[in-house]
């Protein structure tokens, strides 16, 4: 059986996205989610050895459009749901480092 | 630039090269560098709230021709989500193959023979772009930074060779090599320039070949094939200059700054970097029938080792020769067979092809091959001189045709008589007594100078290898 | 005119013969808003300017001797998770609030083709993640055969919507449950089609190899109708299903099941927590089958237990990764910060709810590095073998039995302060969407408490046939 997950665990998940929790979330967060974890224990305990996975219902495959060019958005439509624009792109604060 | 002694450098490369498709990977936007800011964008390519992607049929076409020229296995394959946080991704994920590619286990091979394990040739898509607002327009120090997601979306084939290279030139030469390969086969325009294909280099040095790997960095920001050379060789010396002043390589990306002519740091691995790679389960599998890799595979355009080949056979010069790589990279291999195959000398071709034609490349392309042939035969059978032989396939070129023959006569192009070369020679000789006295004493340098005399004399009309005869003849004399 | 008709079909049937226009269909439908929205807060958005104006275009279009669609002046409530072109589109959650699609979901498309008119945006559970409504950034839906109560969730909006009359149809969205457990719950037919037959171009996911989009409806006639409409295959989702689909006709409306092979599966009525109500008014479902000249049996479908666990792993893992997008900077709320990580950071710390960022931490952590194994490979592997063990069952019965929901609806906070007790009213509807097959919930009769219990059917990928058949013939002998 799996341990328990732990409050360190939870805050870099939180982390990674780019949720802030206060101290009372994080205790109740941890254990929360400690408790449905413990409840897929049963599946964590199950052999599964020689099973394949199944990412999804439909064992579709090969699914293709033609490469043929579709009427693009309004530029002016889009920019105006954005909560900033400037010079006809989406401004964003400074970004802090390059992608990784 | 060299290492020293003993110290060996291992060289991999990444190359992100942009599919020359009409649409974007996963939706109906063009694919078109250089337009307006945020014209080329659907719910899709922005990631908007219940958009789906579709796979483009075209691009999974042109990503198995790239496997099929680089000889790796094409395979039924699978897309996964990569999962990070960053504004040129609408999605905050980037849809890419992870680890079922659609291509696997090819090999490229350069002109030299050496050979480059290629590992993997995957699809994936490309970012939008961001514009940073003051600094001096770099990520670092910007106010703020303004995202354009015209670029979001284009269809990518990334290729990841084996770490097989061991110097700067064989990097080069590989990327050479691969954008040939890339344009030959109409996958991909490989232009370094608009980052249409990007160059990022994985480098690490050792003591010796039979060392464990070193740390590795990774080059980015690499904008043209010379700047390659320069970042490898400035990278591979900066980290044994590091390891032999007893500190140790830390793995990370870096940028080459051209002006500056360095790597400077760019972003340390960290440990928050986990992608949380899972299955796009909004794609499903791809699963190319063995007749469609079958028909890609034979349609495959002939690729550019093979073309320097033929070239190199039908003029006798070598397969490696610059010569022979520029025929082949402007598409005048064309040319220069067919006028081997109407009877030209293939020396003479290939030497007019890759200077002269290769000036125009685009009005070469479109050269008729029997007016090339006439032009070359003239030249062969010094009915005209090698400088009149240029002169005539210029105005070929410029005028887009013509009649060769109709152009020598015109410009009064013809053998000039062996008599009258001697007099003009003698009276050139006389008028310069001091130039033919260094002359004699085996300058050199100086027999440019009488040929460019006798031909100002003749007009042009002199035979340069005819004059620098009849000037060694008068040494003996 | 004698009395005005209430169901889609009926509806669209006096439409179509002028004895009643579209504008007065329109008009007798907001008036019932009107009387109980106030208290009901089933919707997000009433658009009774943009149904008017649809009214009098397909009255016009009468007028000028069009043939009128399936569902012609036939209002319809669509849950507030399906994009509307200009109209905003908030999946209950202050990070869209004011969001204006550019564009529509392929299924609001073919709605209004068949003639259909946009009368509401319902309320859900924010994104779609909940089984209450109660996790609505706009606050909860109440249950309109008792106040107090849940409607059941996600699409409590649009459950209540046909429950209380605002429209004789309504869309939902089924993940684990969202339509069938509110179906149920307010006493209507909810249908969860077979995974790919309904479109998801303009679904805002929230597991996309889950998600299917469903009707709700009074009559298990209305809810067949409105599939019939709404399925088909897509080229714009890659998952839509591109062959042959049955369209549910008279045939399967008359109920006959003689000689219908149906399995009750033992595992979810011996489920923890079926309430002992559920479980008498789902014995008589099962015997009033068997009374119509169905085979009806017991039987097991083992795996079926590990399908909460495998749920709560695979929905949040693709739940964390589908919501990233929404960080502040193409559309919707912006918190504004120095820089861009504490903008994303700020921005969705304010915009979500606790219940979407519980799940997004969960999905997150069973994908993350070191876990993924452990927890979502592991739950994929799960998912095989429920569907193995469902397709071994249905190699001896066309169709599965079991209740829909594991208790009448609950009081408002019952479940909010443990997350697990509110997944466990999921445990009937799960499987199917693990597997990808139809289900439907049918009302039958009530529990002690006087509110609705649902039974609900299961079938194989695309047996819908089987399932209409079924459910109907439960419509016809239900209390
Ligand atoms: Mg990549
Ligand atoms: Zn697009």
């Amino acid at each position: 059986m799996a341990k328990r997950l732990t409050r360190e665990e939870v805050a870099h998940v939180a982390l990674l996205a780019r949720l802030e929790v206060t101290d009372d979330e994080l205790d109740m967060f941890t254990g929360q989610l400690a408790d449905i974890l413990e409840h897929a224990n049963d599946v964590e305990a199950l052999d599964v050895s020689g099973v394949e996975a199944m990412a999804h219902p439909m064992q579709l495959r090969n699914v293709f459009r033609t490469d043929v060019i579709v009427p693009a958005l309004d530029r002016d439509e889009v920019l105006s749901q954005a909560p900033s624009a400037e010079d006809r792109r989406f401004r964003v604060p400074r970004i802090l480092g390059e992608a990784p | 630039m060299t290492l020293p002694d003993g110290w060996v450098m291992v060289i991999g490369l990444e190359v992100h090269c942009e599919l020359k498709t009409a649409t974007k990977l996963f939706c109906g936007c063009p694919n078109m560098f250089g337009d307006e800011p945020n014209t080329n964008i659907c719910p899709t390519c922005l990631g908007l709230p219940g958009s789906l992607p579709v796979l483009n049929e075209n691009a999974v076409e042109l990503a198995m021709r790239i496997g099929a020229a680089l000889n790796c296995d094409i395979l039924a394959s699978t897309f996964h989500r990569k999962n990070y946080f960053y504004p040129d991704m609408p999605k905050d994920y980037q849809v890419s193959q992870y680890d079922e590619p659609i291509n696997l286990n090819g090999r490229l091979d350069l002109p030299d023979g050496f050979r480059v394990g290629v590992t993997r040739a995957h699809i994936e898509e490309d970012t939008g772009k961001s514009t940073h607002v003051g600094g001096d327009g770099r990520i670092h120090g910007a106010t703020h930074s303004l995202v354009d997601y015209n670029r979001s979306g284009v269809p990518l084939v990334e290729i990841v060779s084996e770490p097989d290279m061991r110097t700067a030139d064989q990097a080069r030469a590989y990327v050479t090599e691969l954008r040939a390969i890339l344009v030959a086969t109409g996958a991909s325009d490989g232009r370094m320039e608009e980052g249409s294909m990007r160059v990022d280099a994985n480098i690490s040095v050792r003591r010796s070949e039979t060392d464990e790997f070193g740390t590795r960095c990774e080059i980015k920001n690499v904008n043209s094939i010379r700047s390659l050379g320069r970042a490898i060789e400035y990278e591979a010396a900066r980290q044994v200059g590091l390891i032999e002043a007893g500190d140790r390589v830390i793995q990370q990306t870096r940028h080459w700054n051209e002006q500056q002519g360095r790597t400077i740091t760019g972003r340390v691995k960290e440990d928050a970097d986990d992608y949380r790679y899972f299955l796009e389960p909004d794609l499903v599998p791809l699963d190319p029938s063995p007749e469609w890799i079958a028909s890609v595979r034979s349609e495959l355009a002939v690729l550019p080792a093979t073309r320097r080949e033929a070239v190199a056979a039908a003029t006798g010069a070598d397969a490696s020769a610059t010569a022979v790589a520029t025929v082949v990279d402007l598409e005048l291999d064309q040319l220069v067979l067919g006028a081997v195959a109407a009877g030209a000398d293939g020396r003479i071709a290939l030497a007019r092809a890759s200077n002269e034609v290769a000036a125009d490349a685009e009005g070469g392309r479109g050269l008729d091959v029997a007016a090339f042939t006439a032009v070359i035969a003239m030249e062969s059978a010094s009915e005209i001189t090698a400088t009149q032989a240029k002169t005539v396939l210029g105005e070929l070129l410029a005028d887009g045709g013509g009649d060769p023959e109709a152009i020598a006569a015109k410009h009064g192009f013809e053998a000039m008589d062996g008599s009258v070369l001697d007099s003009v020679v003698d009276k050139v000789i006389a008028a310069n007594p001091n130039e033919w006295q260094r002359y004699k004493d085996g300058d050199a340098k100086v027999t440019g100078f009488f040929v460019g005399q006798v031909m100002k004399a003749t007009g042009g009309k002199a035979d340069g290898k005819a004059v620098t005869a009849a000037l060694v003849a008068r040494t003996k004399a | 005119m004698s009395e005005s008709p209430t169901t889609a079909i009926d509806i669209a049937a006096a439409v179509r013969d002028g004895r009643v226009t579209a504008a007065e269909v329109v008009e007798t439908h907001l008036a019932a808003i009107d009387a109980r929205e106030a208290e009901l807060h089933a919707c997000n958005a009433v658009l009774a300017d943009e149904a008017r104006a649809a009214a009098g275009r397909g009255d016009a279009a009468r007028a000028a001797g069009a043939t009128l669609g399936p569902l012609a002046g036939v209002p319809v409530a669509l849950k507030d998770n399906m994009c509307t072109r200009g109209i905003p589109t908030t999946c209950s959650s202050k990070i869209l609030e004011g969001w204006r699609p550019p564009y529509d979901a392929t299924v609001v498309t073919k709605l209004q083709e068949a003639g259909a008119i946009v009368i509401a945006k319902t309320n859900l559970d924010e994104f779609a993640m909940g089984s209450s409504t109660e996790n609505s950034a706009f606050g909860p839906t109440k249950n309109p055969h008792d106040v107090t109560k849940v409607p059941g969730g996600s699409s409590g909006g649009s459950a209540v919507a046909v429950a209380a009359g605002f429209a004789p149809i309504s869309l939902g969205s089924d993940t684990g449950g969202s339509i069938r457990q509110p179906a149920a719950l307010c006493g209507v037919v909810g249908l969860k089609p077979t995974y790919g037959t309904v479109s998801r171009y303009g679904l805002i996911a929230f597991a996309s190899s889950l998600d299917q989009i469903g009707p709700f409806g009074a009559t298990i006639a209305d809810a067949a109708a409105t599939y019939n409409v709404i399925a088909g295959h897509d080229p714009r989702d890659s998952t839509s299903y591109a062959g042959a689909m049955a369209t549910i006709g008279a045939a399967e409306l008359a109920g006959d099941v003689s000689g219908m092979r149906v399995g009750i599966i033992s595992e979810l009525v011996g489920a923890e927590g079926i309430a002992d109500d559920v479980k008498r008014r789902f014995t008589e479902a099962a015997d009033a089958l068997s009374a119509a000249g169905a085979k009806v049996e017991e039987t097991s479908v083992p795996a079926c237990v590990y399908g909460l666990s495998a749920y709560y792993l695979i929905a949040p893992a693709e739940a964390s990764s589908n919501l990233a997008r929404y960080d502040g900077v193409r559309y919707g709320l912006r918190i504004e910060a120095d820089n861009i990580t504490d903008m994303y950071t700020q921005t969705r710390t304010a915009g979500f709810g606790p219940e979407v960022k519980r799940r997004i931490m969960l999905g997150t952590y069973a994908l993350s590095a070191g876990y993924y194994d452990a927890y979502y490979g592991k739950a994929l592997k799960v998912r095989s073998l429920i569907a193995r063990d469902f397709a071994a069952a249905y190699e001896k019965f066309d169709v599965l039995l079991s209740p829909t929901a594991p208790t009448t609806a609950f009081g408002f906070g019952a479940k909010t302060d443990n997350p697990l007790a509110m997944y466990l009213s999921d445990v009937c509807t799960i499987p199917s969407n693990l597997c990808g097959d139809p289900a439907i919930s049918v009302p039958f009769g009530t529990g002690d408490d006087g509110l609705p219990v649902g039974v609900q059917v299961l079938a194989p990928a695309l047996g819908e046939p089987a399932l209409f058949r079924a459910a109907a013939a439960l419509e016809g002998s239900a209390p």
